[in-house]
C-alpha cells in the first residue's frame, strides 16, 4: 500500500506529498502574517522595553564613563594600600575634564551613595583645579592627598574602584535592604532602615488573605449561580457582573464612605449595639479598609472562573453520590469539589497576580499600611526618578508573578482561564 | 431550591444558612454601588446621609453636584471626560483591528508556534499593571510619546488586545471553516469572504472583546499616571486626585455617572454573548 501512495502524483507531475507541503506551508505564511502585525506591535512597544527595564536595573556606566582613566590605572593597583602615582595622575586627568562639562556634581552624587563624604571632598578638589592650584609639573599623588584629608584614606579610593564594573547587582540588593560592602561582601542594612521587606512581606500577605477572603465568599455564590435555574442566576449574575464592569475608582471611592468613621457601616454598628457611638471603630486608612475594599473589588474575577468551571458539572454526579450511600457533605467533597479544582484555580491566580500589583485601592483605603511593593516603585519612577531601583524592583516582582504562574501551570493548567 | 420533605433538619439549617451566607456576599458586591447614588444627590456638602435624606425630605435633595460638574468654574471633568472618550474610542479601534487579525490567524490549525506566541500576545493581562507602566513608559519616553494622546492611546491598545483575542479566539472555536470554503469555491476572493461572511460570524465576539477594550482604556490609571501630561488628564487621574485630596460630592456625581454607563456596558456585553452563543449554536 505504502509503496503505491508514495507514487501518486499531481496532474503537474509533481508528488503529491510535497504539494501538500507546499500548500501547508503557505497556509501557516498565511497564519503566522495575520499574527505579525500584533505581535511586532507589542515586541516593540511591550517586550523590549522589559528588557530595556532590565538593563536599566543592572546599569552602571556612569562613574566607568566619567573616569576611564582612572580605572585603566587601577587595573594594575592591589587595592590595600594608597594607590599608585599613576592613578592619582589619571584620576587628576578625568577630573578636570568632568570640571570643564561641569559634571563633578553627578560624581559626586553617585560617589557618596558608594560612601558618605565624598560631596565636600569632591567640592574642595573642585576648587582647587578651578583656581588652577594643581601644579601638573610635581606629584599630583601628594597634591591631591593635601586637598582634604579623606584624600589620604585608602577606604575612599577603594570606593572609587568598586563603581568600576559597568554592571552591577547594587540595586536588587537594595530591592531587599542589603548592600555592598567596602570588601564587596554583602550585608543587611541596620535594623530599622529594612523598608524593603516589610513592603514586600505586606504586598504577600495582602494579595494572600485577599485570595482567601475572594475564594470563601466566591465559591458559595458561584455555586449558587450555578445550580439556580437560569432566570433566577441571570439576575443574580447582574450583582457579579455590574461591579465588574464598573470603575475601579468609583468602587473605591464606594468604600471610602462606606467606611468612614461617620459612614454607613459604623452607622449600622452603632444601631445594633456592637459599638459605643462616641468610640467608632477606624475602619479606613488600615489594613481592615484595604482588605475589605480589595476583596470586593477582585471577587468578580473569583466567581467568573468558578462559575464557568462549576456550570459544567452535571447534578446527576452529586445525585449519583448520594444514592450510593454518601451524605450531602461526603458526595460534595468527594465529587464535587475535585471536579471545581481547575476553577479554583484559574481564580486564585487571577485574584492573586492582580492583587499583587495592585496600589490604587491600597494607597487611597490603606493609609500607612496601604503602600504596597507597587507604591514603592511608583515613588521611585515619578518622584525620586531612581529609575533602575524602580526597574530592578519591578523586575523582582514581575519574577514573583511568573513564578506563581509557572506553579500554577504545573498544577492546573493555563488553558482554563475564561473570561465570563 | 426547594428542599425535598424528607430532608433532615440538620441538612435543613445548613441549607438556609448557605443560603444566608451568599445573600450576604451579593449584598456586599452590589451595595456599594448604590450608596452612591443618593448621596450624589445630597444637598450639603458632606458625605453623610443628612437627616433631611433619612426623612426623604425633597429640600434635603439637590443637583449641584452635577451642575458643579458640568459648569462648575475651573473644572476638570469636561476635559477629562473628552480626552477618556477619544483614548477610549482610538485605542478599541486599534484593540480591535490588531487583535481579530492576530486571532484569525491563531485559531488556524496550521498556526505554528502557536503555545508561546499566544503567551506573548496575551501576557499584558498576566504582567501586573505597575511593570507594563513602566516598561511602556520607558518606550514611550524614548519615542518621545509621553504625555501625548498617541502615547497613551498606543499603551492602551498594548492592554487591551490580549481581551480582544481572547473573545475573537474563543468564538472562531466553534467556528465552521466550510462556509469559508464554500465562499472561496465561489469566487469570492479573501478579502471579501471575510467581510461578507467570516465578520458577520464572528462580530459578537470582536464586539465584546472591543467592549472590554474599552473599559480597559476608560477605567485605566496606574499606566495614564506615568503617560499624562497636563492636557492628557482623563476621568481616572481625576478621580485619583481628587479621592487623594478631599472626597467631594462632584466626585460622587462624576461616579453616579461611570455607574450608569457601566450599566450600558454589561447589558450590551450581556446581549452579545447570548447572540454569540445563539449563532454558534451553542444551547444552554
Amino acid at each position: 500500500m505504502s509503496s503505491e501512495t508514495q507514487q501518486i502524483l499531481t496532474t503537474d507531475g509533481i508528488p503529491l506529498s510535497v504539494s501538500l507541503k507546499k500548500a501547508e506551508r503557505k497556509n501557516k505564511i498565511k497564519a503566522f502574517l495575520l499574527v505579525v502585525p500584533l505581535l511586532l506591535f507589542l515586541i516593540i512597544t511591550y517586550i523590549l522595553p522589559i528588557g530595556d527595564m532590565f538593563m536599566r536595573s543592572i546599569d552602571d556606566k556612569m562613574v566607568t564613563n566619567m573616569l576611564p582613566k582612572t580605572f585603566t590605572a587601577m587595573e594594575k593597583w592591589d587595592g590595600k594600600e594608597m594607590p599608585p602615582e599613576e592613578v592619582f595622575a589619571g584620576f587628576y586627568t578625568d577630573f578636570k575634564i568632568l570640571v570643564k562639562n561641569k559634571e563633578h556634581g553627578k560624581l559626586a552624587q553617585r560617589l557618596n551613595k558608594e560612601k558618605n563624604g565624598f560631596n565636600s571632598i569632591i567640592k574642595k578638589l573642585f576648587r582647587q583645579v578651578q583656581r588652577n592650584k594643581i601644579d601638573e609639573g610635581q606629584s599630583i599623588k601628594e597634591q591631591i592627598m593635601k586637598v582634604h584629608k579623606r584624600w589620604r584614606d585608602v577606604e575612599y579610593w577603594q570606593a572609587i574602584k568598586r563603581t568600576a564594573p559597568p554592571y552591577t547587582t547594587a540595586k536588587y540588593l537594595k530591592g531587599v535592604d542589603m548592600y555592598y560592602g567596602p570588601d564587596g561582601n554583602i550585608l543587611q542594612v541596620e535594623e530599622d532602615r529594612r523598608i524593603h521587606r516589610i513592603l514586600w512581606l505586606r504586598t504577600l500577605e495582602i494579595a494572600f488573605f485577599v485570595t482567601l477572603f475572594s475564594f470563601l465568599m466566591g465559591y458559595p455564590i458561584a455555586h449558587l449561580l450555578a445550580t439556580l435555574p437560569m432566570k433566577y442566576s441571570n439576575l443574580l449574575m447582574i450583582c457579579v457582573l455590574l461591579p465588574f464592569w464598573t470603575s475601579l475608582l468609583v468602587r473605591t471611592a464606594s468604600w471610602m464612605i462606606l467606611l468612614q468613621q461617620q459612614g454607613i457601616v459604623n452607622d449600622f454598628f452603632v444601631m445594633i449595639g456592637l459599638v459605643a457611638d462616641d468610640n467608632r471603630p477606624e475602619m479606613m486608612y488600615n489594613k481592615v479598609g484595604t482588605y475589605v475594599a480589595m476583596t470586593q473589588i477582585l471577587l468578580p474575577f473569583m466567581v467568573l472562573p468558578l462559575y464557568s468551571v462549576m456550570k459544567t458539572i452535571s447534578p446527576s454526579l452529586m445525585r449519583a453520590g448520594k444514592s450510593l450511600g454518601g451524605t450531602p457533605f461526603v458526595a460534595f467533597w468527594k465529587i464535587y469539589f475535585p471536579l471545581t479544582i481547575p476553577g479554583i484555580g484559574a481564580g486564585c491566580l487571577l485574584v492573586f497576580i492582580l492583587a499583587i500589583g495592585y496600589y490604587i485601592t491600597p494607597a487611597l483605603v490603606g493609609g500607612a499600611s496601604g503602600t504596597l511593593i507597587s507604591n514603592q516603585i511608583a515613588y521611585h519612577m515619578k518622584t525620586t526618578l531612581d529609575w533602575s531601583f524602580a526597574s530592578a524592583m519591578g523586575l523582582m516582582l514581575l519574577t514573583g508573578v511568573l513564578v506563581v504562574y509557572w506553579v500554577y501551570n504545573k498544577l492546573v493548567g493555563v488553558d482554563n482561564i475564561k473570561l465570563g | 431550591m426547594a428542599l425535598p420533605k424528607y430532608t433532615e433538619t440538620r441538612y435543613r439549617v445548613w441549607h438556609y444558612s448557605y443560603l444566608f451566607i451568599c445573600a450576604c456576599v451579593f449584598i456586599f458586591l452590589i451595595a456599594p454601588l448604590f450608596v452612591i447614588f443618593p448621596l450624589s444627590f445630597n444637598a450639603e456638602e458632606f458625605l453623610v446621609f443628612s437627616e433631611g435624606m433619612k426623612n426623604l425630605d425633597p429640600d434635603a435633595f439637590s443637583l449641584r453636584w452635577y451642575k458643579d460638574m458640568i459648569y462648575g468654574t475651573k473644572n476638570p471633568w469636561g476635559l477629562a471626560a473628552k480626552n477618556s472618550f477619544i483614548i477610549a474610542i482610538f485605542a478599541t479601534i486599534g484593540s480591535i483591528i490588531l487583535g481579530t487579525l492576530a486571532a484569525l490567524g491563531l485559531s488556524s490549525r496550521y498556526m505554528p508556534y502557536k503555545g508561546i506566541i499566544m503567551a506573548t500576545l496575551i501576557s499584558p493581562m498576566i504582567v501586573p499593571l505597575i511593570i507594563s507602566g513602566v516598561a511602556i513608559f520607558f518606550f514611550m519616553a524614548k519615542a518621545g510619546l509621553a504625555a501625548t494622546h498617541t502615547g497613551i492611546v498606543l499603551a492602551h491598545i498594548i492592554l487591551g488586545t490580549p481581551f480582544v483575542v481572547i473573545t475573537v479566539t474563543a468564538t472562531l472555536t466553534g467556528f465552521d471553516h466550510s462556509v469559508t470554503r464554500a465562499a472561496s469555491s465561489l469566487g469570492s476572493n479573501p478579502v471579501n469572504t471575510f467581510m461578507k461572511i467570516t465578520l458577520p460570524l464572528i462580530l459578537p465576539g470582536v464586539i465584546s472583546g472591543g467592549l472590554f477594550a474599552f473599559v480597559t482604556s476608560f477605567d485605566e490609571v496606574v499606566v495614564v499616571l506615568f503617560l499624562a501630561g497636563l492636557e492628557n488628564t482623563t476621568i481616572p487621574i481625576q478621580m485619583w486626585t481628587g479621592l487623594r485630596e478631599q472626597l467631594s460630592p462632584t466626585i460622587l456625581a462624576v461616579a453616579t455617572c461611570l455607574i450608569v454607563l457601566s450599566t450600558l456596558i454589561l447589558v450590551s456585553a450581556e446581549l452579545l454573548r447570548r447572540r454569540s452563543e445563539r449563532l454558534r449554536g451553542i444551547n444552554r
